[in-house]
């Protein structure tokens, strides 16, 4: 029985960690989201893009630099889309926009992969794999390391949400968009400053992720991971998108430990999507999303 | 959203009725009727590798266009639908040994059941999040389709079936496969194409464009819907049958994941939301444009001296063009290649006939 709790307990351990990744992958597309009621099926090849960039130029310039490469590519890309993508569909339907999205997506991933191949790239952190020992339950630091600079880059979020100009204009059109405008706020601006941000958690989801499985292809399934955290958590809520991918790390853990013998494995596949399921059939808003009422 | 156009029926009615008459029904027929036996005299290569999935996937992609382009719902579980007609089709021929035209119904008719059950949500969700639970379907089904024994695909998810025959009729060259698809796709084409004409077209479409104001003039619109999803699955359900009888000889798994679904959606982006025809152009193009990218990717190897080109490359060219196409195509031509089509042939006509130059009533000439 104690035996079944340790386990458990791990296993909770281990699955809140990678949850901690897909806070961070959900959290990009709840900025996008928010600033621009969109969603950025793109998120996960953003992800892929950002790894790939700084594992490939790593070698060359070192990690910091790579780093600043990246981000800079990112930033790149947030006006391109902003300027080639979503202004001209600005007035369409919630869905022509989603679908943009997925185009940007695949284009994103064909051209990643174009540029630094298809082979799986390790990425090391430096950071000491063996795992520690606390109160008798195992846990890897380069989980714990990842789970505390998402931790610093959620708190660092918070902080250009409510203290700096940028933000205030970004909250100003999520709340509402035409209003913001009225009052002199630059839509199209504070769509690719949003862009940015969801391309720089990307980067930091991208590199924390790469450095525990290697970057690869495999990278962009994150995203469909992140659309039910997104669901779980409420699509509108910063708070909501870490709850839920929590929640759903964690549950992936446990499900797959406990269930998985039973039933053949793969648990966690479908883990977050019944959850979503649950949670769209009982409180479509989500555990910590705004209830929006709908006019006629 | 107003972006895609079905002609309304007292307007078909009224203008352009007569002259398009003239240009003969039967030569159109004929014209088509040679179209689809082209490929007969094409080889195996052309069959397999462009007809067959053309046909095949236009018909998935044309009764997602019936959910999407004109209940104006989404979908992103289409794939999931194929597997399941892919499946249940295998096991109702093969193991049960139902007769061929029975197994490709029974798929459909599973589909559809699967397409109802997956609806529900639809009821008091919409957008964004019905297409979240859409993709929960894909997921779900997928995995079971893989998990419960019953289906038969074990761990690599793959159920062959035995020799394809209807009585003393053997389908074993991909000719005569071909055949067998367009003896099953044609009639449902025309079906879906009175359906979308019909009643029950129209309260979708009335779905589509302000479901409150449908309900308000009595279009029951929950019911339609669930309606619309079962069309989509029956029709998903048979392309999915189709693929294990007519192309590739065995129902997996593998073939129906989410990128099946992305690109179905895809070909009724490029070919046309809402539009029969567009469903079966977007297909073809989407067939084709790998194709076309791997002739241009070898030639331009040839001519620079480079190695061979090897697939991944292929694959990751193919991707970077079909995600600017889908962008390119809701910007530039949101209505897709079916008017493009259409106003080609109008220009075509009128430089052979300029008589039957029409005043201004061609499909493009009604400004919304």
């Amino acid at each position: 029985m104690s035996g079944d709790l340790v386990y458990g307990t791990e296993l909770a351990i281990t699955g809140l960690l990678i949850g901690v990744m897909y806070s961070m992958v959900a959290l990009g597309f709840v900025l996008i989201f928010k600033a621009s009621a969109v969603f950025n099926f793109a998120q996960g090849a953003m992800t892929l893009f950002g790894a790939l960039t700084v594992v490939g130029l790593s070698p060359l310039v070192g990690l910091p630099l790579a780093l600043a490469a990246a981000l800079v590519a990112m930033a790149v890309l947030a006006v391109a889309v902003e300027r080639w993508v979503l202004r001209p569909l600005i007035g369409r339907s919630a869905l022509t926009v989603f679908m943009a999205t997925v185009g940007v997506a695949y284009a994103l991933e064909g051209l990643a992969q174009l540029i630094w191949g298809n082979q799986p790239r390790g990425l090391k952190l430096d950071i000491p794999q063996a795992p520690l020992q606390l109160g008798g339950v195992y846990v890897s630091p380069p989980d714990l390391i990842g789970a505390a600079i998402a931790g610093v880059c959620v708190m660092l979020l918070v902080l250009f949400f409510q203290r700096t100009k940028l933000g205030l204009g970004l909250r100003a059109m999520a709340d509402d968009p035409i209003a913001a405008q009225a009052m002199g706020v630059r839509v199209g601006r504070m769509w690719a400053v949003a862009w940015m941000l969801a391309g720089a958690v990307a980067i930091v989801a991208g590199v924390l992720w790469g450095s525990r499985i290697g970057v690869h292809f495999g990278m962009t399934q994150i995203t469909l991971k992140a659309l039910p955290i997104l669901i779980i958590g409420g699509v509108d809520s910063i708070p909501g998108a870490i709850v839920a991918g929590l929640l759903v790390g964690a549950g992936e853990a446990l499900g797959e430990g406990f269930l998985g013998p039973f039933v053949g494995g793969g648990v966690q596949e479908i883990v977050a999507y019944l959850g979503a399921l649950l949670i769209l059939t009982f409180r479509h808003q989500g555990l910590l999303g705004e209830k929006t009422i709908d006019r006629i | 959203m107003s972006e895609i156009t079905v002609p309304s029926p007292p307007a078909r009615r009224t203008a352009p009725a007569p002259t398009r008459g003239s240009v003969s029904a039967a030569a159109r027929a004929f014209g088509l009727a040679a179209l689809l036996l082209l490929p007969l005299a094409g080889d195996e290569y052309w069959i397999k590798s462009v007809a067959l999935p053309t046909l095949i996937f236009g018909l998935a992609a044309l009764g997602l266009n019936l959910v999407v382009g004109v209940a104006g719902q989404i979908s992103m579980g289409q794939a999931a639908f194929m597997a399941v007609g892919a499946f249940i089709g295998a096991i109702a021929y093969g193991r049960y040994g139902l007769p061929l035209p029975f197994a490709i119904l029974a798929a459909g008719f599973a589909s559809a059941a699967i397409g109802i059950v997956i609806g529900l949500p639809s009821r008091s969700i919409r957008g964004l999040y019905l297409m979240v639970s859409t993709l929960a379907a894909q997921f779900i089904v997928l995995w079971l389709l893989q998990r419960v024994p019953w289906f038969g695909a074990a761990s690599h998810g793959i159920l062959s079936i035995p020799k394809l025959a209807l009585g003393p009729v053997a389908f074993n060259t991909p000719h005569a496969r071909y055949l067998l698809t367009l003896a099953v796709v044609v009639p449902l084409t025309l079906f879906a194409a009175n359906l979308v004409r019909s009643r029950i077209g129209r309260a979708w479409i009335g779905i589509r464009e302000r479901e409150i104001a449908a309900e308000v003039l009595g279009v029951p619109a929950f019911r339609y819907k669930l309606m619309a999803f079962a069309a989509a699955g029956f029709y998903a359900g048979v392309a999915g049958a189709l693929v294990t009888f007519a192309w590739t000889g065995a129902a997996t798994v593998e073939e129906f994941r989410l990128e099946l679904s992305v690109k179905l959606l895809g070909m009724i982006i490029i070919g046309g939301l809402g539009s029969v025809l567009g469903s079966y152009l977007g297909a073809a193009f989407i067939v084709l444009v790998p194709i076309a990218i791997s002739i241009a990717l070898h030639a331009a190897a040839g001519l620079l001296g480079w190695s061979a080109v090897n697939a991944g490359t292929l694959a990751n060219a193919e991707h970077l063009v079909f995600g600017l196409l889908i962008i390119a195509f809701l910007i530039a031509e949101p209505k897709g290649l079916a008017p493009l089509l259409l106003r080609g042939l109008d220009a075509v006509r009128n430089i052979i006939r300029p008589s039957f130059r029409r005043a201004g009533a061609g499909p493009q000439g009604e400004k919304e």
